[in-house]
């Protein structure tokens, strides 16, 4: 099931290839972040980027974003080979980033949030098409927002995510990248941004996930990606893909609390029903941890 | 620009709003169709929703507003002089000059930064008028330029000191300060003090000029017009949105208000010498400025940049130019209101922009509401706050009060700003509204 090969691991993607990264090698000095790091991505399609700390995501991310140059690879969009050198030039690709800390500014309402730096009108602002566009994207997103002439100061953490979200929707990207969107939230609020993320996917983007929570990754992602200490460590479908799997292929190894818990429950579960141990735990397990 | 628009408006999360185009402008605004919003309707309403706002520290310009009723009342109590129309007349034209350099406070406030050295900028400026005008024998316009430019350059270094080697504004301005006060000395020479001719019209201009009555009658007329026209405009445009717009009666309200709040100190004046004309540039200045910080993009960055530097720049704002943009304005703001200074002295000397100047400048911006921790504050926050400020020096003065006693009462009146300023600011914290 894990596979290394520079092929996507199901038949038929959503959409077209929109990005594609090959062999990218990224270090910071003496330290290793990234060695041949391979990722597609498609379009209408939620590719989640796991992995433990210090795996690599960020640092990945970063070079799609253009915050960091990438030291060694291949980027290419279609056919042709490109290279992000800053953030304009990630933007020109069709590339938005919602980072972590969301950056939005406390003091402005959500309107000039979701224009700043691309207000529209000519000359002064035009303040109402900016704001009917706004409630246009809101509502496409069925986005829960009471008021758009409100500092984004008073509004929740779900519906500052949402904000950012949807500013990173005001440029057209192709794809969009989420850093942690959920780290923050409580039950509700990830369920608002994980609907979200589904509606960003009906509407044909790539989204690139970053995530801790499995949950959240096997709720909406439709790919995962593992990476673990700079290097690619399995590419799973979700659909056919237990959290025991990712587990052991995020921390290396297929003894660990999860698996021998999973392991567990399988036998006691045999131990009753007198049926042979679960096969697709065991068998799905990655051989052993790549060098 | 167009945000995407691959489906067609769906109708709101109620199903408030049909897709038809007839329909909907019947319907409720797009932007009050959310159940948990609090409606407000009518003048009770309005009302109504103030108090909300006051109540969870987003209080504006309500305290100043408050203070300055208060002293007003105090100080002709005191000494019925001071509501005068003559003295107010003084008051109007004490206020320009330090006034203008408020405005420029205002903006470097707004990026949470500060300039203490627009004393001496203004000192500088003055010196540097008087020396090319009369000892150089410069033609005016000339030597307005120069002190203008003197200013510009200084914004340019500030900017870059700033931006290129990230030194805190504080030490870069109190180096200014310092710096500047010297040039000031320098260029001013061995003699110390230059008086500028009398019939010179940048004397006039801050002394002696003052609008005709038909003229202020017609400028506030025109003003309170010009104001209800826009607020008609948009609300036209807003509804053509299918977004909520200010009815019709509330607009015929606030501007025979404005008319009322404008025409009534014109007339009183008027009873007088009138409205001076530097008066007029200060308030055409603030209104100005007005303007560019809440319909350009450049005021929508600079508050940004205020709120959240790094936001800013992710956003593509070049918040480098902004820094600079701003230095420089309130740097060529302080010239002018050196140059006003000098013009309603009639002089130029060692003393000038010295004093009290420095600190009555940014004590009118932060009295007037723009806050010490950046991205809030208007324009408007520059006239509210040096009204407060010469209000208390005027009616002090008239008190035959020592300038011991003035500085005293100002500093502790500044205090009390900024203690207003910190608790609203932790009050909207708590209510979510920082």
């Amino acid at each position: 099931m894990t596979v290394l090969s520079p092929e996507p691991v199901h038949g038929a993607p959503t959409g077209e290839l929109v990005l594609s990264m090959r062999g990218i090698d990224k270090n910071f000095g003496a330290v290793q972040a990234l060695t041949a790091i391979d990722l597609d991505i498609y379009s209408g399609e939620v590719v989640a980027l796991v992995g433990d700390n210090g795996a690599g995501k960020s640092t990945l991310i970063k070079i799609l974003a253009g915050v960091h140059p990438k030291d060694g690879g291949t980027i290419t969009d279609g056919d042709r080979s490109v290279s992000i050198n800053n953030p304009a030039e990630s933007g020109a690709l069709g590339i938005a980033t919602v980072y972590q800390d969301l950056a939005l500014c406390d003091n402005l309402d959500v309107v000039a949030n979701l224009f700043l730096g691309h207000e529209l009108g000519r000359g002064t602002i035009n303040e109402v098409e900016m704001e009917k566009r706004s409630w246009e994207l809101l509502r496409q997103l069925s986005a829960r927002i009471p008021s758009v002439r409100i500092p984004v100061a008073s509004l929740s953490g779900g519906q500052r995510q949402t904000v950012a979200i949807a500013r990173s929707l005001i440029g057209e990207p192709r794809i969009v990248i989420l850093d942690e969107p959920t780290a923050a939230l409580g039950v509700a609020q990830t369920a608002e941004v994980l609907n979200l993320i589904e509606r960003l996917r009906e509407r044909g983007l790539a989204v690139v996930l970053i995530s801790h929570n499995m949950a959240d990754v096997q709720a909406v992602a439709d790919r995962i990606v593992v990476l673990r200490l700079g290097r690619n460590n399995g590419e799973f479908k979700v659909a056919d893909v237990s959290y025991e799997e990712i587990i052991a292929a995020i921390t290396g190894a297929s003894d660990n609390a999860v698996t021998r818990r999973a392991q567990a429950r399988v036998d006691s579960a045999d131990a009753e029903t007198g049926v042979p141990a679960g096969a697709a735990t065991d068998s799905a397990l990655p051989e052993e941890e790549r060098p | 620009m167009t945000t995407p628009t691959s489906t067609p408006p769906p109708a709101g999360p109620e199903g408030t709003a049909p897709p038809t185009e007839t329909v909907r402008l019947s319907a409720v605004a797009a932007d009050l169709q959310d159940e948990r919003l609090i409606q407000q309707h009518g003048i009770g309403g309005a009302v109504r929703a103030f108090g909300r706002r006051v109540r969870s520290g987003d209080i504006g310009s309500l305290p100043v507003v408050i203070g300055l009723i208060v002293i007003w009342v105090a100080f002709s109590l005191l000494n019925p002089n001071f509501l005068s129309s003559t003295n107010l007349v003084n008051l109007t034209l004490q206020c320009a000059a330090v006034g203008t350099i408020s405005v420029g406070i205002v903006l470097v406030l707004l990026l949470g930064e500060i300039d203490l050295s627009v004393g001496s900028v203004s000192g500088l400026s003055a010196a540097i008028l008087a020396v090319s005008f009369v000892n150089l024998g410069w033609p005016l316009p000339v030597a307005l330029l120069a002190s203008l430019l003197a200013g510009l350059v200084i914004g340019l270094l500030y900017g870059f000191l700033y931006t290129r080697f990230g030194v805190p504004s504080f030490v870069i301005t109190l180096a200014g300060l310092l710096g500047f006060l010297g040039l000031q000395l320098w260029v001013l020479g061995s003699t110390g003090s230059i008086n500028l001719p009398f019939d010179s019209w940048i004397v006039q201009f801050a002394q002696q000029w003052f609008l005709p009555d038909w003229l202020s009658y017609v400028l506030v007329v025109l003003t309170a017009l010009a104001y209800a026209a826009q607020l008609f405009v948009t609300a036209n445009r807003r509804a053509a949105a299918g977004l909520s717009a200010v009815p019709a009666g509330s607009i015929a309200v606030r501007s025979v208000f404005l008319l009322l709040v404008l025409a009534v100190p014109t007339w009183y004046l008027n009873q007088t010498r009138g409205v001076g004309a530097s008066f007029v540039l200060f308030l055409a200045l603030v209104v100005l400025m007005n303007f560019f910080l809440t319909r350009t993009r450049w005021g929508r960055s600079v508050y940004a940049v205020g709120g959240n530097v790094e936001a800013a720049r992710r956003s593509g704002i070049n918040v480098t130019r902004v820094y600079v943009s701003v230095f420089v304005l309130t740097s060529t703001f302080a010239a002018l209101g050196g140059i006003l200074a000098a013009g309603r002295l009639a002089a130029a000397n060692q003393g000038s922009g010295g004093g009290d100047t420095n600190l009555n400048a940014i004590a009118a911006a932060v009295i007037g509401g723009a806050s010490l921790f950046g991205g809030r504050g208007s324009a408007f926050s520059a006239l509210l706050g040096i009204l407060v400020i010469q209000s208390i020096s005027s009616g002090l003065t008239l008190l035959n009060l020592d300038s011991s006693i003035r500085y005293m009462i100002t500093g502790a009146v500044l205090l009390l700003a900024v203690i207003v300023d910190s608790l609203s600011r932790r009050t909207r914290v708590s209510h979510g509204r920082a």
